[in-house]
């Protein structure tokens, strides 16, 4: 049997975490289909059907789907799975909000957040805030697997030609509504994808001085980050968040500033390529996992950063 | 209304974990055992929503091995009227908590059922989607903030995005986020007041669960470590090391 995977999207373009688990989901099965839930959402349909790893797009448009609500996607889903031996999703907030509904359903013990295809039923996943690795094998008929995006690389985009094929949606939860979405537009990288990361925490000491780290994130062309203590503290919005029970980054490059290094915090970066710190409290558990450790007061540190960045004649963007 | 708040006891968030020798799991052995902290958001939601006057009663439920327990007593503490243990010893998976979950809501006919997001042991985040499956009632996941309006609850979500609000009708599930309030403390006299209150133990071979682990745990390993970093002087070393020796910027 083919694996389906379940894309996220907005309608209008496919989100690029969809792509990571493209990859995932064709190393569990190459006969890899793709299922894409959402209301005029045809240009969706058509960068996907160009994927190479895709054999085949099931497409169901219905208005009721427009703003992705997991009480409408859940029958759509649950009717597919019988045709497929996995369905798979990417383990972000759409996937973690639908894939457990759909496994209730399919009386599927689903697993979560895997990094690691060992087998089409045996993955590896972090638990306890990645702290440990399990390796777990699926023993259940039909599975649910969800997928950490940032462990597998983002497929091809173009060269292939999959077949497209039209199935019809289900009803629509009259329980539930949608209100709206605020969503925090920026021109810079995204979080999950960028090259570079730089983020703050509670010793940034105010929203305000965030803007330290911004001058310093223009010049890197990098996303901005943060702890979920200076999240609390109202510095900085939620959808900057890194760790156990936000993002999970892996960078090149991650810059932590003014963090302490909490274990949560640390699950959302330990696995970026370089780690720098930036703390005045040079026991902080953050510099045992930094690659380089700088003891310094970040209120001098980050405008001498800059500075010396300027210096530099190129900069890798 | 009737409010339900499951909770699940797991090591405490400070603990450093450790990985057995022998590959099984993780030590637990004189480890600190706490309440999942996003469940302590769901308890002190639900408090406040009676201290409000919006609930009549209070309902703490876990599932788990006998100790489990402490986290019952632990809401009764600060304000569940009272508690509800289903007993079960080892590895009980999402699934089958929620079927338990399930048996327990027929029973109690709650309005709304609260829990933590995700049990920081097995990083899982499935539960109250699933019970929310089984019990055909939306589901209002990642709450940073709840507002109770009449026969239904406003609440917005945390995304990846930024925020979302969405309306869901009761019953309803909702699962909380860490910035959904400020857990408050248990007061003296009140830890002593909820050793008077009951807790009713129900064994899940009683409610005819099967909690037969449908994923078979291999093994259990330390991650690769990283190697040891270096501290460097002052700012000029550092952008030197990261251009010439990272080779990162």
């Amino acid at each position: 049997m083919s694996a389906l995977l379940i894309a996220e999207h907005n309608n209008k373009e496919v989100k690029p975490f969809t792509l990571n688990a493209i990859t995932a989901a064709s190393q569990i099965d190459e006969d890899l289909h793709v299922l894409v839930i959402g209301h005029k959402a045809d240009e969706v349909v058509k960068s996907i059907s160009q994927i190479p790893n895709v054999k085949k797009i099931i497409h169901v448009d219905n208005e009721i789907y427009e703003n992705f609500l997991a009480e409408n996607f859940t029958s759509v889903i649950v009717k597919q799975a019988e045709n497929y031996s996995h369905v798979v999703c990417s383990a972000n907030t759409f996937g973690k909000n639908l894939m457990p509904r759909v496994a209730a359903l399919l009386d599927t013990s689903q697993v979560s957040d895997i990094i690691k295809v060992i087998s089409a039923d045996t993955f590896l996943r972090p638990i306890y805030a990645g702290n440990a690795f399990a390796t777990v094998k699926s023993l259940d008929s039909k599975k649910c697997i969800t997928i950490r995006p940032t462990s597998f690389d983002p497929a091809a985009t173009s060269g292939g030609s999959a077949e497209i094929v039209k199935a019809e949606g289900g009803d629509a939860s009259t329980n539930i509504k949608f209100i709206r979405r605020e969503e925090v537009k920026s021109d810079r990288p995204e979080l999950g994808t960028a090259r570079v990361v730089i983020s703050g925490g509670r010793g940034m000491g105010s929203g305000d001085n965030f803007k330290l780290i911004t001058a310093i994130a223009d010049k890197l062309n990098a996303a901005i980050g943060a702890s979920r203590a200076a999240v609390d503290a109202g510095y900085i919005t939620n959808d900057h968040q890194v760790g156990q029970t936000g993002k999970v980054v892996v960078p090149d490059l991650y810059i932590a500033v003014g963090i302490s290094g909490a274990i949560q915090h640390l699950a959302g970066m330990k696995e970026s390529k370089v780690i720098v710190a930036i703390n005045k409290d040079g026991e902080a558990p953050i510099f045992s996992v930094a690659d380089y450790g700088l003891e310094a007061d970040l209120f001098e540190a980050l405008p001498q950063f800059l500075e010396e960045l300027s210096k530099l004649n190129t900069i890798q963007k | 209304m009737k409010i339900l708040v499951a909770v699940k006891r797991v090591i405490d968030y400070n603990v450093q974990v450790r990985v057995k020798e022998d590959g099984t799991g993780v030590v637990t052995d004189n480890v600190k055992m706490s309440t999942n902290p996003p469940d302590d958001n769901a308890i002190e939601e639900a408090v406040k929503i009676k201290e409000a006057g919006k609930a009549t009663e209070i309902v703490a439920v876990t599932v788990g091995e006998e100790k489990a327990q402490e986290t019952v007593r632990k809401a009764l503490a600060v304000g569940a009227d009272r508690g509800i243990h289903v007993k079960v010893d080892g590895i009980v998976e999402p699934l089958a908590v929620s079927k338990i979950l399930q048996k327990i809501a027929d029973k109690e006919k709650p309005d709304l059922i609260f829990m933590g997001k995700q049990a920081i042991d097995d990083d899982c985040n499935q539960t109250g989607q699933m019970l929310a499956a089984l019990l055909n009632w939306p589901q209002a996941t990642f709450a940073s903030k709840i507002e109770v309006k009449d026969k239904m609850l406003e609440v917005t979500r945390e995304v990846d995005e930024g925020l979302e609000t969405i309306e869901v009708n009761v019953p309803a599930i909702v699962t909380c986020d860490l910035r959904l309030n400020e857990p408050r403390y248990a007061s003296l006299p009140n830890i002593m007041k909820a050793k008077k209150k009951p807790i009713e133990q129900i064994n899940s071979s009683d409610l005819g669960i099967d909690t037969k682990p449908r994923i078979e745990q291999i093994k259990v390993e330390e991650p690769p470590k990283r190697k040891a970093g270096i501290k460097v002087a002052n700012v000029a070393e550092l952008v030197e090391k990261l251009k010439n020796e990272a080779k990162v910027i």
